[in-house]
């Protein structure tokens, strides 16, 4: 029974992670956005992306008990304990790879929900309900912008192939199960990652077509994130974001 | 003819009727507004830069999604005003070339450094607080535009001074690392805070036009006394010491008295010299430019699909 919660507690956490990692990353860009509305409509995503991490780590923090919080989740944990997939992890770089970078996530993330409002665990079904709402809206705006950017300029069309080219390899670690994963579908819980693969590929195509970008031809991917093996920059994120519980332990804030 | 439509702008002035875009105004009155308005609307998204310093640092979720929400208001403010500054005849784009060009100005308190995560608290508390002060007034400005932006822009501002509040509130409540963070930042803001009513008012050459325009209805000395007043017993609840030995009741007066204001350093920090100004002229200068290929695209591709609707329009 405790290693069904103990995997449980995992799966929560991966989720989480991605969409708490993912909105540091875009936080760095308030007050730094190419234009006042699309600075307003990224923290806009972001608050989302924040606001469903906090309700998840709350759900795993009550998992598990003790005098764990949403905060010891996402404030207490090492760069190793972190589930988040390569790709979130990733530079902000420039406009190009944040916008590609979001809608990679994006995609992923609306079929997740749309799998996740199925969950036989209530918790994550009530979570779902809320989030692909929010998904729904970001899907559209990341979707509008690859398509703009690349069929705009040719600079920006220049800019958008190369971010595609470079963030490409992140992708197929969304649907490389982890054991929790692959635990949490067996139970009815988590998503079937390869159904949720092909609808991500069909919409990310479409889009990419519309948007004159092409996929790279290379088809080697990288993975390690959803296993605690990260890149070097989630260090660095950690040691932004958890600098003042690490330096005034058990504070109240 | 001049004169006559200046009576009635006057008159209209006098009997608080608001001034439209459309209305006839003195050249005089629309250069004050504009001067106005676009440095208000570059105090907001300047204003974002030094709290946004902390947005990635914030000490729990909580304070992490209400300080970007609160950054992304400040936004949302700059949006308004810089609308209701176009309606006076400038462009977003020329008014913020001024702003990048160091023609414009913007409020000085944003020169300073963000330090400590206590200054996240003592910058809601006291610089959302003194813009309050400063705005409420100016929902019932003269120009019709100004005044409704004012209007959506002061509800924030009191959401964000009680957040702020609440954050010194929750430090000094805390451990004697956080009251020596908070009272830290209270030295360090609160001379910058007075400050930003701008200079005494027997310096201060546009006042009286302004007032005439009621475009000011109170002046900056006034102001200053009213924000002292409200924030010392605020600060006493907080038991922080406001870093003024001058600061004391007057019986006589009805208001607190305090200390002078060292204007040098005020005039130093407007004139370019304060600590922060180049970083925060840079980092706005630098999102501008590094912006400039994604706004072009999106002229060009919004060029794009309507040619290409006109084109259907033709064929069929
Ligand atoms: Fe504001
Ligand atoms: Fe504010």
């Amino acid at each position: 029974m405790a290693e069904t919660k103990d995997i449980l507690i995992d799966y929560v956490l991966h989720l989480a992670d991605n969409s708490m990692i993912l909105g540091q990353r875009n936080a760095e860009w308030c007050g730094h956005g190419p234009v006042l509305e699309q600075d307003i409509a990224l923290t806009n995503i972001t608050l989302d992306l924040i606001g469903e991490a906090r309700s998840l780590y709350q759900y795993a923090a009550e998992l598990k008990g003790g005098d764990s919080t949403e905060d010891s989740m996402a404030f207490l944990r090492d760069v190793t304990q972190y589930r988040n997939t390569l790709l979130l992890e990733q530079n902000n770089t420039d406009w190009a790879y944040t916008i590609t970078r979001q809608f990679f996530y994006d995609v992923f993330h609306y079929y997740l929900q749309e799998a996740l409002i199925n969950s036989s665990d209530e918790r994550l079904k009530e979570i779902a309900k809320k989030t692909i709402k929010e998904s729904t809206y970001h899907v559209k705006w990341s979707s509008e912008w690859m398509i703009r950017l690349g069929d705009g300029t040719e600079v920006s069309h220049l800019k958008m192939q190369n971010a595609l080219n470079a963030l490409w390899e992140y992708t197929g670690e969304f649907f490389i199960p982890s054991t929790s994963e692959m635990e949490m579908q067996e139970k009815g819980i988590g998503a079937d990652l390869n159904a949720l693969s092909i609808k991500w590929r069909s919409k990310v195509e479409e889009i990419l077509k519309e948007a004159t970008l092409s996929i790279p031809e290379s088809s080697f991917q990288q993975k390690g994130g959803k296993t605690g093996m990260h890149s070097e920059h989630m260090g660095y994120i950690l040691a932004d974001m958890q600098y003042m519980q690490r330096a005034y332990p058990r504070a109240e804030w | 003819m001049e004169i006559k439509l200046e009576e009635i702008f006057q008159d209209k002035i006098d009997q608080e009727i608001k001034i439209e875009p459309r209305d006839w105004m003195p050249e005089k009155y629309r250069k004050t507004l504009l001067r106005q308005i676009s440095q208000h609307a570059h105090s907001e998204i300047v204003g974002m830069l030094p709290e946004g310093n902390w947005i990635t640092r914030a000490p729990n979720l909580r304070r992490k999604v209400a300080l970007l929400a609160k950054v992304q208001d400040e936004a949302g403010h700059g949006l308004y005003l810089y609308s209701a500054a176009e309606t006076l005849g400038m462009s977003r784009d020329e008014m913020l070339e001024e702003l990048h060009s160091g023609k414009a100005k913007y409020s000085s308190i944003f020169n300073y450094p963000t330090l400590t995560w206590a200054d996240m608290g003592a910058i809601g508390w006291l610089v959302d607080g003194a813009a309050i002060m400063n705005q409420v007034p100016l929902c019932r400005t003269s120009y019709g535009p100004y005044a409704r932006a004012m209007v959506r822009v002061c509800k924030e501002e009191s959401f964000h001074q009680r957040q702020g509040y609440e954050i010194m509130l929750t430090l000094t409540k805390g451990s004697e690392a956080q009251k020596a963070m908070a009272q830290d930042a209270l030295n360090r803001w609160w001379w910058p805070s007075i400050s930003m009513f701008g200079p005494n008012d027997d310096n201060s050459p546009n006042s009286a036009q302004s007032m005439k325009w009621k475009i000011k209805r109170f002046s900056n000395d006034e102001l200053r006394q009213k924000f002292v007043d409200v924030t010392v017993a605020q600060a006493e609840l907080l038991g922080l010491t406001i870093p003024d030995k001058d600061l004391k009741w007057n019986e006589e007066r009805g208001h607190y008295d305090f200390g002078a204001i060292n204007w040098d350093e005020f005039f130093q920090v407007v004139a370019g010299n304060g600590p922060c100004n180049k970083q925060r002229l840079k980092a706005r200068v630098d999102a501008w430019e590094n912006g400039a290929w994604v706004r072009e695209a999106a002229t060009a591709y919004a060029e794009k699909r309507e040619a290409k609707a006109n084109n259907q329009i033709e064929a069929a």
